[in-house]
């Protein structure tokens, strides 16, 4: 792969909390307009590695470079969007659809951030490309969970980041609105975004993810699809316990049954369950 | 009747003192009010209790040296904070342990020169040639506005009027900081900045309201202004309005009636708000405890008309 093709590239980085390995040695390179998935089970480090991607822990070893600059440097010219899971926000702050995605604007804002017209535009369009239109004026915690995740959509897309960040995107929000989310991000990356999400969803991420990076403690594999998500490396990243697969001949890809089942009623994925240690 | 309520009202304005004091009091009111909004949102209460009981070995320092108090408690109340981050950073202990055992201490020490006071200033006499004014305790820990001088107005300016500047211009970058620290981080904000920059400002409002509130109650005039707007709205500008609304008729009518009924002022400044703040529980009109009663009481009904599930 061509330096300048990649987007992220993870060098061997350790991060320890307190003395606590969290991840070890792990290596990732993510391909500029790919959408990339980390799965793992819960506590497997995949939410380590989105957070020294982002640049909000520092590796004990190793480096992280986004677009071939620091982390520090991409973040001074907003490279990196990031998407929160719902558990990190609290709902019940008073602030509007439109001002928090007016705040994706503040790096291109003077310093006491006073939104010019452009900003405001960026934030009109983002909303529109959401379908969020009719709620910026609505306070976040008004929302519906599909609404929230749309909404921090918004506001990566008015950041003008070229690489996004998203954490449990699918997660406490129906089929439908799935299907809207998995189309647009289909759309961001045919125009070049760059996209990395952390998800429980195996069963779905087959049908709109290029690459995949399996998680436990490190990165065990990562690569194309088609190589890379095996029943061989699920087994590995879940310990060997997941062996509940359904084959889909063609593909030659895995899809846990579990996890089907799991969506079917609505609930998080198997993969959640099994992640026992 | 409307005679004497005009009587009542401005009796006062005939001393000197209580014109001072409901000046102060409205300004310390506005300034309080805005940071307390951020603070509430943020979750650190317990930082602007630690805050303001951090300064007192600073006053008292101050005081010995003849120093402005406002150097001395600004100087103590950073110290405090700094003191929480670094030990913070270095132990898997929760954040809220470490400001008690921190702010406590800083306290105690505060405590302990104040008893030490008569031997200390005699030592500063001896050595320098320096004999420190009488100190009046009670009026750093309880707050004395209305025996307010007019240096320490001063001072009560100077600091309210930073504080308030500094939030009222970094408004937008503090409330994201309290918001979301992680994508304020993600588009290069200094966040560590942000965190130390709010932190000053509690240190720099403790200094405003010391005067008029005391050391010991600071804390409600950080916190009860933000909760009571808290309560009424949830668009941040209306919360600012409604906060200094709220903030600002309380110390007014704790002046008043610390007049009248000739008790602590900062005890009736306090007592004002916590009353308006039982008052907004109650009555608020969608967080209130009626409204939320009603409003369950009418889902109940609406999912009563069709099938009620059986409840044991």
């Amino acid at each position: 792969m061509n330096e300048t093709e990649t987007a992220i590239l993870v060098d061997r980085i350790t991060v320890d909390y307190n003395g606590v390995v969290a991840l070890h040695d792990a290596e990732l390179r993510v391909p500029r307009g790919a959408i990339c998935a980390l799965v793992g089970m819960n506590g497997a480090g995949k939410s380590t590695l989105f957070k020294a991607i982002m640049g909000f822990l520092k590796p004990a070893g190793g480096r992280v470079l986004i677009e071939g600059q620091s982390v520090a440097q991409a973040q001074r010219k907003g490279r990196l969007a990031y998407m929160p899971q719902a558990e990190e926000v609290d709902w019940a702050f008073p602030v509007s659809v439109q001002d928090v995605v007016l705040m994706g604007r503040y790096g291109f804002m003077n310093i006491l951030r006073t939104p010019r017209a452009i900003d405001k535009t960026k934030v009109t369009e983002s909303l529109e490309r959401v379908g969020m239109s009719d709620f910026r004026t609505r306070q976040i915690g008004e929302l519906s969970g599909g609404q929230r995740k749309r909404a921090f959509l918004a506001r990566a897309l008015a950041q003008d980041a070229r690489i996004m960040l998203l954490d449990e995107p699918f997660t406490g929000i129906d089929a439908k609105t799935e299907g809207a989310i998995v189309t647009l991000l289909r759309e961001l990356r045919d125009d070049g975004y760059t996209i990395v999400i952390c998800t429980h969803d195996l069963a779905s991420l087959a049908s709109f993810c290029d690459e995949v990076a399996l998680i436990n403690r490190t990165v065990l594999a990562y690569g194309p699809l088609e190589t890379t998500f095996t029943p061989d490396n699920i087994a590995r990243a879940y310990g060997g316990i997941f062996n509940h697969l359904v084959f889909d001949a063609g593909a030659g890809q895995a899809i846990p049954r579990q996890a089907l089942a799991a969506r079917a009623r609505g609930t998080q994925p198997a993969a959640d369950q099994l992640g026992g240690r | 009747m409307l005679l004497n309520l005009w009587q009542l009202l401005s009796e006062p304005f005939e001393f000197a003192f209580m014109v001072k004091a409901l000046a102060v009091g409205i300004l310390v009111g506005v300034v309080c009010a805005v940071l307390s909004c951020f603070i509430t949102l943020k979750g650190w209460s317990l930082m602007g209790d630690a805050v303001s009981h951090a300064v007192l070995p600073g006053v008292v320092l101050a005081y010995l040296v003849g120093a402005p108090f406002g150097i001395g408690a600004f100087t103590f109340g950073l110290a405090s904070v700094l003191l929480i981050g670094w030990v913070s950073a270095r132990t898997p202990l929760r954040a809220d342990a470490i400001i008690g055992i921190v702010f406590t201490a800083f306290f105690g020490v505060g405590l302990i020169l104040v008893s030490k006071l008569p031997s200390l200033g005699e030592w500063t006499a001896a050595n320098f040639g320096y004999t420190p004014p009488l100190l009046d305790v009670r009026s750093i820990l309880f707050g004395n506005v209305l025996g307010i001088s007019n240096g320490d107005i001063v001072q009560t300016v100077i600091a309210g009027g930073i504080t308030l500047a500094i939030i009222l211009l970094f408004r937008r970058d503090l409330l994201l900081f309290c918001f979301d620290p992680n994508h304020a981080r993600a588009i290069g904000l200094n966040t560590g900045l942000l965190h130390y920059t709010l932190l000053a400002l509690l240190a720099l409002s403790t200094v405003a309201a010391l005067q008029t509130i005391g050391i010991v109650l600071v804390v409600a005039m950080l916190v009860t202004p933000g909760a009571i707007a808290y309560m009424l709205t949830d668009r941040f500008g209306r919360m600012l309005a409604l906060a200094v609304s709220a903030s600002v008729i309380s110390c007014i009518i704790g002046i008043y009636a610390s007049y009248y009924l000739k008790a602590s002022t900062g005890g009736c400044i306090v007592l004002a708000q916590a009353l308006l703040f039982l008052l907004v529980l109650v009555v608020a009109p969608r967080r209130g405890l009626i409204a939320r009663a009603w409003s369950t009481q009418r889902r109940n009904a609406a999912s009563g008309a069709g099938q009620r599930p059986s409840v044991a």
